[in-house]
């Protein structure tokens, strides 16, 4: 569908700049929203850690020039509408199967950048078997994980990432290891797949983490070029309204608690000999 | 320089696929279509074209809804099992308007069935098999020529209409050899500016989706797609006729069953028994129109099926009980010989007192 058609869920933001002293070529321009993102309201709720992303990654693509190139696959869940806020050519997924559209992309145009953004829901149950077989083909495909251990849009069941005792709407008395076993490790699971190439987990809470998940990013997006593997940032995501927290409890219960189960940091790094032949693009 | 040759028709159905473009197939094994993957998993790299054998029937639809998301010739076929796994994928298919050719070498079932050849996927094909309001276009071979031609119509139509197009056919018309020649074939041109091939600064962005979320857009998406289909109700209804001229009884049947009627008719017309045939080509859209004609000159029709009794219910439809309309069929991979129909047919004829 062309874009015109679709009457977008968001609505533009009207800013009224109030009245200053100073033309507007005078600043000096320290930050701006990347060109990528289109410019319009999220429907995503306060504290959400998809916004965040959604901009780590349009950032990512400006800087790296591969606007033109670039092709991503949006799942079913929070994110479902991701095409209406990166300004990139978009393909929305059937649940779980984000990795075998991908994967039909990837194929037919290897040079490329093709990514998926997907959450725990998505990848780790439902599509669990096109994930890993596409890990395991080594598609050449940036997989970026969401994982807020919970199913946010449909207002909070119980993932398989979900963590041991936590409450959702159908785990009430928190989530019973002995019934429903415990959290899928998914990254870690695609780890030991020779297809991947570059497996880490991020968080993006706080601004210490929101770089170090953006250098990720950037990573995965760069060894796309090298046509060695399939690249998996998992990024732990705040759900306050799901975790019914405060966007600030959120972010303290990722470093208090999920990073229990779900520690963050690089699970998988390529081998020096993969990048030494392309230094240039690994500065 | 076309030649005939002596070919099953899973691989003429695979060999017209590489004359017709197809950039790429993505399948997964299953009786009694396997040929087709192996085919193509043989000749494809030799034409720098994707070959994937996938994961499974889910993995293979998602892979044609991206490759043909990016505006690439792409296909898959299964046999029935396979292509109930396949239903959300078409309807996801259906509604962001993909083409893609879809191939069902029908087997029997329900559930793991046999191997043997069936029809009992005319509803699923014709009626929707997955959900929502959409349509495929449905194209049923009856001849392994048929196999190779319809590969080229199929992406064709697929391509006119940016819709998924499906080929039934059965498990005898993909296992038997026949000859066959494969036509010179010039593609149509194909706008593909709405493909997500990467978006240049000199456009929006493209994308694909089925997702209307406010209902008067989805409503909007929904007539859209009706007229869509209406369009191909009538411009693409395609049939033949064998004696029906001054026929007094009619056989409708499709596929492998139509082969074993034309058979049927001429023991009939040994016995003075004037019976003639109409094939729908299109199971959708299907020839209503022809049939209601057919209707006025004949004094019973009989549909013959490799199922319970599918297809009749749209000869009714057709019909609109101004003749008698019968059921025929067998089911489980049995076949019927030529001289049970006949039999069957002298029956009702008696029956109906319309001798």
């Amino acid at each position: 569908m062309s874009t015109e058609e679709q009457v977008l869920p968001g609505t533009a933001i009207e800013v009224t700049m109030p009245a200053c002293h100073k033309d507007e070529d005078e600043y000096e321009m320290v930050y701006h929203k990347p060109h990528t993102m289109v410019d319009v309201g999220m429907h995503y709720c306060p504290g959400c850690a998809h916004s965040l992303v959604h901009k780590l990654i349009m950032e990512v693509v400006e800087e790296l020039g591969i606007q033109e190139t670039t092709i991503g696959v949006a799942p079913v869940g929070c994110s479902v509408f991701a095409y209406d806020y990166m300004d990139i050519d978009m393909t929305e997924a059937a649940h779980g199967r984000a990795c075998a559209v991908a994967t039909g992309i990837k194929k037919l145009m290897p040079d490329k950048y093709v990514f998926t953004y997907q959450g725990d829901g998505d990848l780790a149950a439902i599509g669990i078997a096109e994930t890993l077989h596409a890990v395991n083909r080594g598609e050449n495909i940036l997989i970026v994980f969401m994982n807020n251990a919970v199913y946010g849009m449909t207002s909070g069941q119980m993932a398989p990432t979900t963590l041991p005792a936590m409450h959702t709407t159908t785990s009430p008395d928190g989530r019973d290891v002995a019934y429903y076993g415990a959290p899928i490790k998914v990254s870690e699971l695609l780890s030991v797949l020779p297809g991947s190439f570059y497996v880490t987990r991020q968080a993006v809470n706080h601004a210490n983490a929101v770089r170090k998940a953006k250098k990720a990013l950037t990573n995965a997006f760069k060894y796309q070029q090298l046509h060695k593997g399939t690249c998996i940032v998992e990024i732990i995501g705040n759900c306050p309204s799901n975790w019914k927290m405060t966007p600030l409890e959120a972010a303290k219960f990722i470093d208090e608690e999920m990073v229990k189960t779900f520690p963050l940091g690089d699970i998988k790094v390529p081998k020096a000999e993969d990048l030494k032949a392309n230094k240039r693009l690994f500065i | 320089m076309t030649e005939y040759k002596l070919m099953k028709g899973n691989e003429a159905m695979a060999e017209a696929a590489i004359q017709a473009g197809c950039d790429a197939y993505f399948g997964y094994p299953i009786t009694p279509q396997s040929e087709v993957l192996e085919y193509l998993a043989r000749e494809m790299p030799k034409h720098g074209r994707i070959v994937l054998q996938a994961e499974s029937e889910v993995a293979s639809i998602n892979m044609v809804y991206g490759a043909a998301g990016a505006g690439f010739r792409a296909m898959t076929s299964s046999s029935s099992p396979g292509m109930s796994l396949m239903q959300e994928g078409i309807s996801y298919i259906a509604g962001a308007e993909l083409p893609c050719l879809l191939v069902n070498v029908n087997r029997a079932g329900p559930g793991l069935g046999t191997i043997q050849p069936g029809q009992g996927d005319y509803f699923q094909s014709v009626k929707g098999g997955g959900h929502g309001d959409y349509k495929m276009i449905v194209l049923a071979p009856a001849s392994v020529q048929e196999m190779a031609d319809f590969v080229y119509l199929g992406f064709d139509l697929a391509e006119k209409y940016r819709n998924p197009v499906l080929m039934l056919s059965d498990g005898a018309i993909g296992q038997m050899m026949e000859k066959v020649k494969f036509h010179p074939y010039t593609r149509p041109p194909f706008d593909k500016s709405w493909a997500t091939t990467g978006k240049p600064a000199s456009r929006g962005r493209n994308y694909i989706t089925s997702l209307h979320i406010l209902p008067e857009n989805m409503e909007k998406h929904n007539r859209h797609l009706e007229e869509k289909f209406k369009a191909i109700r009538e411009n693409e209804v395609r049939f033949e006729e064998i004696n029906t001229e001054d026929a007094e009884y009619l056989f409708v049947a499709y596929g492998l069953s139509a082969r074993i009627c034309q058979k049927s008719m001429e023991l009939a017309k040994e016995k003075g028994i004037k019976v003639g045939l109409l094939r729908p080509i299109t199971l959708y859209p299907y020839p209503y129109q022809r049939l209601k004609e057919l209707a006025s000159q004949v004094k019973l029709m009989l549909s013959v099926e490799l199922n319970s009794g599918q297809m009749v219910e749209d000869v009714k439809l057709a019909v609109e009980g101004k003749v008698p309309v019968e059921f025929y069929g067998r089911m489980g991979g049995m076949m019927p010989t030529p001289e049970e129909i006949v039999h069957h047919l002298e029956t009702l004829i008696q029956y109906h007192h319309v001798n």
